[in-house]
C-alpha cells in the first residue's frame, strides 16, 4: 500500500503540502499519485513569483502512460522550484515526498492549510475513488 | 472475477502490479516499466503472454481451409514449426484479428489476441462450413516470451546445451516441438516476438510454466511487465490490434499490405474481392511514425495536421520512447502527408516529424524517411 506521512497535509487532487513555517509550504505529489501514474517522463514546473490561488493549475506531471495537472493546494506566491526534476523526472517516482517536491509557496492564507485532508482523510478519499 | 494465468503466483510474488486485460488479471510492470524495457533492449528479459490463445486446427481439409480464411498463405509453410504473420479479414476486407500461424506436426496452430479470441473462434467455426476441420482453443497451453539480445543464451542454459544447439539455429519465424519434461504435449520454441529484438515464444503445457519461469529467473531472465511490452513493439514499429487495425481498417491502411498473398490468383481468401475494390479505388491513408522531439508525450487519439490535407491524421498509439528520450507514435494519414505535421497536444500545437513506421530495432535507433 501507498506511504501516507502524518505530518503531510493533503489536497483530493494527490498533492501533498509540508508547513515548513514562516508561512511557506513545499508541494509535491502523493505516493500514492505517483504510482498510479508509473514511470514519470516530464515535468511542467510553475515560475518563481507566480501568484497562484487554492486549486489553481500549477504545472503538470507526465508518465509514460498519462498526463496530469498540477493544481496548488493553497493560496500563495512561488519562491522556489525543484529544478532537478527537469533532468531527473524518475525522482518524482524515487522519492516523492522528499526530492521529488515540486515547488514551494509563501502562503498568503496560512489558515488555507487547515482546509487540507490529513493523511487519514487523503487515505480515505482515495479508497472512494 | 477476472482469469488468472498459470503464472499469476509468480507475478505476485516478483511484487507486480497488476491490472486488468480484457478479463485477465496481468503484470503491467514489476516496479519500473522504463527499466524492463532497457532490460529487454540491452539484456533480455521475459513476458508471460498465456492470456494470448493458442488455437490448434486440424482435419483433412485444414490446409484449403486456412488458405481461405486468412489473407497470408499457409501454402507458404509446410514444414513442421514454419510460421508467417497474417490478417484474418471480414467480407469487406477489414481486420478481424492479426494471428501468427505455426504448422503443427499435424494440422496448424493459430496464436491470436486475448480482447478478440471469442470473436474470432466463432469467426473460425463460422466459415469452417463445409470443410473437415476441427478447431480446439488450448486453454491448457502458457506463453512465456523471452526477448532480448542475451535471450536465446540464457534459455540456452536452462534447457541444455543439445536442445540449446537446435534453438540457436532457429530460423526468424520458425520454430521446434521438444518433448515435455511431464506432460504428454510438445513445448514449441519459436523465434518470433514483440519488441524488435531477438528472442523467443514458448509456448509450454501450463503445468510446467511456473518451474520453467522460476529457472529463467534464475538464470538471470529479469520479468518484464505489458507496459514495457507495449513501449519495445511501439519503438518496432509493430502494430497492436484495436490501434492500428481493426474491423473498419483495411490491411493497405495499417501497413499490412505486405502480409496480403496475391500469388496464387485462384486462391479465394476472405476479404479478396473488398481489397481488391479498394485497390482500384486507390489509397487514401497511410500508417506512419511520428517524432516529437520537444517535450510532451503524443498520446492515442490526438489528431494530426498537414499542410495541403483536407482531413487530419490520427495517432492510433502514442508513447514515449525509453531509448530515443523522447516522444513517438504510429499515425494513420492522408496519403498525400508530407514530412512535417502539427499534433493538437493537451494544450499547444506541436511540429511533428513523419518517419518510417519503426524507431528502434537491435537495441539502436533506425529512424528513416516515410515512403509511401
Amino acid at each position: 500500500m501507498s506511504d501516507t506521512p502524518k505530518e503531510l497535509k493533503y489536497a483530493v487532487t494527490h498533492e501533498w503540502a509540508l508547513d515548513e513555517g514562516d508561512g511557506v509550504v513545499s508541494v509535491g505529489i502523493t505516493d500514492y499519485a505517483q504510482e498510479s501514474l508509473g514511470d514519470v517522463v516530464y515535468v511542467e514546473l510553475p515560475e518563481v513569483g507566480d501568484k497562484l490561488s487554492a486549486a489553481d493549475e500549477a504545472g503538470a506531471v507526465e508518465s509514460v502512460k498519462a498526463a496530469s495537472d498540477i493544481f496548488a493546494p493553497v493560496s500563495g506566491e512561488v519562491i522556489a522550484i525543484n529544478e532537478d526534476l527537469e533532468d531527473a523526472p524518475e525522482t518524482i517516482n524515487d522519492s516523492p515526498y522528499g526530492d521529488g517536491w515540486f515547488f514551494k509557496l509563501k502562503m498568503s492564507d496560512p489558515s488555507e492549510l487547515e482546509h487540507l485532508l490529513s493523511a487519514d482523510g487523503y487515505i480515505e478519499s482515495v479508497d472512494e475513488e | 472475477m477476472n482469469s488468472r494465468t498459470c503464472l499469476y503466483a509468480a507475478h505476485e510474488k516478483l511484487g507486480a502490479k497488476m491490472v486488468d486485460f480484457s478479463g485477465w488479471d496481468m503484470p503491467l510492470h514489476y516496479g519500473s516499466q522504463i527499466q524492463e524495457h532497457h532490460c529487454v533492449r540491452r539484456d533480455c528479459g521475459m513476458f508471460d503472454v498465456s492470456h494470448m490463445t493458442v488455437v490448434d486446427i486440424d482435419g483433412s481439409d485444414v490446409r484449403a481451409y486456412l488458405r481461405h480464411l486468412l489473407a497470408n498463405d499457409v501454402a507458404k509453410i509446410s514444414a513442421p514449426g514454419q510460421g508467417i504473420y497474417s490478417a484474418m479479414l471480414n467480407h469487406r476486407g477489414g481486420v478481424i484479428d492479426d494471428l501468427i500461424v505455426y504448422a503443427l506436426p499435424s494440422g496448424f496452430r493459430l496464436v491470436v489476441n486475448c480482447a478478440t479470441s471469442e470473436k474470432d473462434i466463432a469467426w473460425m467455426n463460422d466459415c469452417a462450413q463445409g470443410f473437415q476441420v476441427l478447431v480446439q482453443q488450448r486453454e491448457d497451453l502458457a506463453m512465456i516470451a523471452v526477448q532480448g539480445p542475451q535471450a536465446i543464451s540464457r534459455v540456452n542454459s536452462v534447457v541444455g546445451q543439445a536442445l540449446g544447439a537446435k534453438i540457436s539455429a532457429l530460423k526468424p519465424f520458425t520454430s521446434l516441438y521438444a518433448s515435455s519434461y511431464q506432460a504428454s504435449d510438445n513445448w514449441q520454441y519459436a523465434r518470433t516476438g514483440y519488441t524488435g529484438e531477438e528472442g523467443l515464444e514458448i509456448i509450454l503445457p501450463g503445468s510446467e510454466a511456473e518451474v520453467f519461469w522460476w529457472q529463467l529467473h534464475t538464470a538471470g531472465v529479469q520479468p518484464a511487465g505489458l507496459a514495457a511490452r507495449d513501449t519495445l513493439r511501439l519503438e518496432a514499429g509493430l502494430n497492436l490490434y484495436g490501434h492500428e487495425m481493426d474491423e473498419n481498417i483495411l490491411p493497405l491502411q495499417a501497413n499490412m499490405a505486405w502480409t496480403i498473398d496475391w500469388r496464387d490468383s485462384e486462391r479465394d481468401f476472405i476479404g479478396r474481392p473488398a481489397l481488391l475494390a479498394a485497390s482500384d479505388a486507390g489509397q487514401q491513408e497511410k500508417l506512419v511514425g511520428l517524432l516529437l522531439t520537444q517535450r510532451g508525450v503524443l498520446r492515442d487519439g490526438q489528431h494530426v495536421y498537414f499542410a495541403g490535407c483536407d482531413q487530419p491524421g490520427v495517432i492510433t498509439s502514442g508513447s514515449f520512447s525509453p531509448t530515443l528520450g523522447y516522444s513517438i507514435a504510429l499515425a494513420r494519414v492522408p496519403v498525400e502527408a508530407g514530412e512535417w505535421g502539427e499534433v493538437a497536444m493537451r494544450k499547444k500545437r506541436e511540429t511533428v516529424r513523419l518517419v518510417a513506421p519503426g524507431f528502434v530495432r537491435h537495441g539502436q535507433p533506425v529512424i528513416a524517411p516515410c515512403i509511401v
